[in-house]
């Protein structure tokens, strides 16, 4: 089963409380999730703490469901940070922005596990 | 025990300047009236891990050098790269900025700010059509309608609300909260929205449709709207316009759902006309919801030493300024980047992941207090002091004022300032030479 998603990013009070403190654990679980409608997650067989595959043109990512009942279905919400910026889209469009809001995706249930911080960074290293 | 008051927080654009802090020992004890966001950082700076050492890349691994080899390195790269990228430079103090720019100057570099990830298309929009702006102090006292267009500053500048906005009580908004409305416009509820009289959930990606439709009530041409735009019932986009156009001082707070959403520039374009539309009627100003707390005052020093705000190219030896072209994203997507420095912000985080793995590829520099995802991309690290806290210095806030930040603590770490300068040494050094 894959959901059809809107994705956006943005600030959470959390992610940004811990932005000089990268390396900490914390900040891992502040930004390596993604929140969904709970209907959508139900429909995904996912609950909360589970992880969910995230993907698009760009790339994807595994991150942890969380549930949020304020976003519309279809709508999918990954605080900013590398783990939303593994598939946001590049692309400017000629005017220096790249696309960190509004990004096609699929969205699926996964057994795989976020990568942490070092991990995912060392990615863009090979 | 000293007890500093009047504090700077060095965190987010609107740069409150009513912190109480006390240091014991050189290390600090209490802070009071920050925010999480801000609290977290200044209470950080003795709290968590720092870059101790400066260091450079060998064999894969970032080993402990001294200054002067960091330096030196760092000199090296910058001298014998054709395209240099200088990213970054929001969170630190104006002082550094200049400096910064007269480094990429001297070396033929591009130098942006996280103005490109942020309110980059804002600048754009007001080339475009300009910006009714006012102060923030102006907001405080007038404004009976306030309204937040894709921002959520629960979140991202929790105090704006307190201080300038939502809550704060002024010469002509005694009753505070009661003296105005709030209205909300974003995709999905947020903190923020729920604490709005009028909240109005559009379609994603469909802002300038809205503020247009917006636009055609306020100029009377109701008639042409049709039953529903973008997701919104016309009744509700009626009712949006009459409070916009009834209030004596509005001002719309707009955020990254805006600039970061599909129509981008022209959805500031489209508030800044909004305005032009509104200002026959009433008084209505618009204010960017800027987010690292000095990324105004880049713009300020770029302008007034460049003449433009951001994305400024140095390798044609003479400022030349074309966003979209000339772009920290737009450059490394391209593939022209054979060098980087990054100060005082995190590309490896918050770029894309194309943009990051051009970054990869070149050797890079990185000024920073802390270890991020761009250390781990980074071939030479340069520990710095957290301006604000270890060093003073002049910011701006996101309504274009400027405050001078202190010195809350001593360090042994230098200033990015200071760092800068020693780079300019070198570097000329290098290159009289050759
Ligand atoms: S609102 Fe912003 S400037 Fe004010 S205390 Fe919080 S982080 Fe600091």
């Amino acid at each position: 089963m894959k959901l059809e998603a809107n994705l956006i990013t943005g600030r959470t009070a959390y992610q940004g409380s811990y932005l000089e403190y990268k390396t900490s654990p914390r900040y891992f679980e502040e930004c390596a999730y993604c929140e969904l409608n709970p209907e959508d997650l139900s429909q995904l067989g996912v609950s909360e703490g589970e992880c969910l595959k995230v993907s698009n043109e760009h790339g994807e990512v595994i991150v942890r469901a969380k549930m949020n009942s304020g976003n519309p279905r279809g709508l999918a919400f990954i605080p900013m940070g590398p783990w939303a910026n593994a598939i946001v889209d590049p692309d400017t469009r000629g005017c220096g922005m790249p696309g960190f809001k509004g990004v096609p995706s699929q969205i699926e249930k996964s057994d795989k596990e976020p990568l942490d911080l070092k991990s995912l960074m060392r990615t863009y290293c090979q | 025990m000293k007890v500093i008051t009047d504090v700077v927080c060095p965190f987010c654009g609107s740069l409150c300047d009513d912190l109480t802090v006390k240091v014991e020992d050189n290390v600090i004890t209490d802070i009071q009236r920050a925010c999480i966001l801000g609290h977290n950082k200044i209470a950080g700076v003795c709290l968590h891990e720092r870059i101790e050492s400066p260091m450079i890349r060998k064999d894969g691994e970032l080993v402990e050098v001294t200054y002067e080899e960091a330096i030196e390195k760092a000199a090296d790269i910058l001298a014998n790269s054709k395209r240099t990228l200088s990213y970054g430079w929001a969170s630190t103090s104006c002082e550094a900025v200049s400096k910064a720019i007269q480094l990429a100057e001297e070396t033929g570099s591009l130098i942006d700010s996280t103005a490109n990830v942020c309110h980059g298309p804002t600048v754009l929009a007001v080339h475009e059509k300009g910006s009714p702006a006012a102060s923030l102090g102006q907001v405080k006292n007038r404004a009976d309608l306030v309204v937040f267009w894709g921002c959520n500053p629960v979140h991202a500048h929790p105090r704006h609300m307190s201080r300038y906005s939502t809550y704060a009580r002024g010469f002509f908004t005694k009753k505070g909260r009661k003296a105005r409305n709030i209205a909300v416009v974003d995709v999905r509820e947020t903190d923020t929205s729920k604490l709005a009289d009028k909240y109005v959930q559009v379609d994603p990606g469909c802002d300038y449709m809205l503020l247009n439709a917006i636009r055609s009530v306020i100029n009377e041409n109701e008639d042409v709207i049709p039953a529903q735009v973008a997701g919104i019932p016309k009744e509700e986009i009626i009712e949006l316009a009459t409070m916009l156009k009834e209030a004596r001082f509005s001002c719309i707070f707009y955020g990254m759902g805006t600039t970061q959403s599909r129509s981008k520039y022209k959805n500031g374009d489209a508030v800044s006309s909004l305005l032009y539309d509104l200002n026959q009627y009433s008084k209505s100003v618009m204010i960017p919801m800027r987010g690292h707390y000095n990324v105004t005052g880049f713009g300020q020093v770029a302008n007034w030493e460049t003449g433009y705000p951001n994305a400024i190219d140095f390798n044609r030896r003479l400022a030349y300024y074309n966003p979209g072209e000339t772009g920290a994203s737009d450059v490394l997507l391209r593939g022209e980047v054979d060098s980087a420095i990054i100060a005082a912000a995190d590309p490896g985080a918050h770029f894309a992941q194309e943009a990051v793995r051009c970054l990869a590829k070149v050797p890079m520099i990185q000024i920073d207090p802390y270890h991020n995802a761009t250390t781990e991309l980074a071939d030479v690290v340069i520990p710095a002091a957290v301006v604000g806290v270890e060093t003073e210095g002049t910011a701006y806030r996101m309504d274009s004022i400027p405050l001078r930040m202190k010195k809350l603590i001593d360090t042994t770490f230098k200033s990015d300032e200071e760092i800068v300068t020693d780079l300019i040494e070198k570097v000329r050094e290098i290159k009289g030479g050759a």
